[in-house]
């Protein structure tokens, strides 16, 4: 069996130093190597966005992205969403819109939705829509999410 | 997913080597949006994961009004289509770039894997070989150049002998009054598979009115992206009209060998096809125009 490979990597600004085998995906080594669990898995295959984080600035879905690629990389994850003087407008206009049931999916949306607007602030509800076509919730029905986007964007904007 | 090895080789060269160390059981992989799943699921296996990304020719997207464009195997779909070279001059590509996947997927997937991947789905296929791309591969025996149309051999086969290496696509600099689309039909508006697609692209005279030549491509149709050869060539010369439309249709509807399965019945597909390539070659001629 081949060894651990030893990764440096950025993570949330934070310089950090893992072992992973090279089949182990970057969700499973956030998750079950650095317990950082707020990363959530859905399907394992690409297709919900549950995974999602931004790597090196572009969201992707970290189950589709292997531990060792992080070598040299930086990635931004939930946990390093909110800062130490509170939640992030788009984290709160998740919850003041009830943009939320089971919240499995939430994490994703929220790394994405944050990664769209860090891009582009005035992005209109089709914009929206598109970038989070990647991303599934099987409990909102997606209204209360596009709502809450665009209410962060305004209250980002003000 | 079974253990694997993985390196990440910075030339061309030692890539080569890596791949040729393992024979059949190296992967190379670009974004892994395809390679993942299939190693996950158990569809394909390796030993050893060649990652492609640290070799500076996998990763460049340059353009040259003599020389054409020239697409790194492992350049992600976002960097094709915040590319301003390939915006202003490959519309057509931008086209199948930005319905791949997600904008997690467009983050990670190439054009290369697309390619290199096989599948007769695949939506980057066909407007590259309407666009007369030609696939710039390495391996222990030196370089070679496979037209795209050439590529694929089956589903999920190619022309790649094993420690060979796909370095490129290079697309030729667009002809004065040309212009492509790659259409697809899918249920949905996002995040599907064909069900059919076509990719066409035109050359057109200086007036504008008459093609000078056409090349059709169709995805999910058969075993492999099919080259409609007959349909284009059966513009070259004529008149832009619904008549001479009507025929290029006619003629890829006929080079169209599908199955009926869970996304679509033969029929479907067929029909698919025709409307399909109206369609392109209509947008194909509005960009040609400067119309749009
Ligand atoms: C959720 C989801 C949605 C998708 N939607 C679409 C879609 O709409 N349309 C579509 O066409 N596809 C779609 N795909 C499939 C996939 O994203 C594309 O085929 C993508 O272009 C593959 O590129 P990649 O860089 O990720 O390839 P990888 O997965 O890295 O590689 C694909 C294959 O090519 C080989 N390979 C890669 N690079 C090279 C090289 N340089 N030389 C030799 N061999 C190489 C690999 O070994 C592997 O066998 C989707 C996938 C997912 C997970
Ligand atoms: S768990 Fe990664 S996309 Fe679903
Ligand atoms: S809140 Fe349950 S899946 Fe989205």
């Amino acid at each position: 069996m081949p060894g651990l490979v030893h990764v440096s990597t950025t993570i949330n600004g934070n310089p950090t130093d893992f072992l992973c085998e090279p089949r182990q995906s970057l969700l499973e080594v956030l998750r079950d190597v650095l317990g950082m669990t707020g990363t959530k898995e859905g399907c394992n295959d690409g297709n919900c966005g549950a995974c999602t984080v931004v790597l090196d600035g572009r969201i992707v879905t970290s189950c589709l992205v292997l531990g060792v690629e992080a070598q040299g990389k930086e990635v931004s994850t939930i946990e390093g969403v909110a800062s130490p003087e509170g939640l992030h407008p788009v984290q709160l206009a998740f919850l003041e819109n009830a943009a939320l049931q089971c919240g499995i999916c939430t994490p994703g949306f929220i790394v994405a939705s944050k990664a769209l607007l860090d891009r582009e602030p005035d992005a209109d509800e089709g914009r929206i829509r598109h970038w989070l076509a990647g991303n599934l919730c099987r409990c909102t029905g997606y209204d209360k999410i596009v709502r809450a986007v665009l209410d962060a964007e305004d209250k980002m904007k003000a | 997913m079974e253990a694997i090895e993985y390196t990440t080789p910075k030339t061309i060269a030692e890539a080569v080597q890596a791949m040729a160390s393992a024979g059949d059981r190296a992967r190379a992989l670009a974004g892994g949006t395809d390679l993942l799943v299939q190693l996950r699921g158990g569809r394909r296996s390796a030993d050893l994961v060649v990652d492609v990304k640290d070799i500076p020719e996998l990763n460049e997207v340059s353009y040259n009004p003599q020389s054409g464009l020239t697409i790194g195997a492992a350049a992600p779909c976002y960097q094709i289509y915040a590319n301003a070279d390939v915006a202003a001059n490959y519309p057509g590509l931008v086209d199948s770039a930005s319905l791949i996947g997600s904008i997690q997927i467009q983050g990670r997937a190439s054009l290369g894997g697309n390619l290199c991947n096989s599948a007769p789905s695949a939506d980057a296929i066909p407007p590259m070989i309407a666009m007369g791309g030609v696939a710039n591969i390495a391996g222990p025996n030196g370089t070679r150049q496979v037209a795209v149309e050439d590529f694929c051999t089956g589903p999920g086969r190619n022309v790649l002998e094993s420690g060979e290496l796909l370095v490129s696509i290079n697309i030729p600099a667009p002809a004065p009054n040309s212009g492509a689309n790659y259409l697809r039909f899918i249920p949905r508006n996002e995040m599907d598979i064909a069900v059919a697609g076509v990719g066409s692209a035109v050359v057109l005279d200086s007036s504008g009115q008459n093609f000078v030549s056409a090349r059709i491509a169709l995805a999910s149709v058969a075993p492999t992206p099919v080259f409609a050869r007959e349909a284009g060539d059966s513009l070259a010369g004529k008149a832009v009209s619904d008549e001479s439309i009507e025929e290029a249709a006619r003629l890829a509807m006929e080079a169209a060998v599908p199955i009926t399965d869970m996304r679509g019945t033969v029929r479907q597909r067929i029909h698919l096809v025709g409307v399909l390539t109206r369609r392109t070659l209509n947008n194909a001629i509005r960009r040609a125009r400067g119309e749009e």
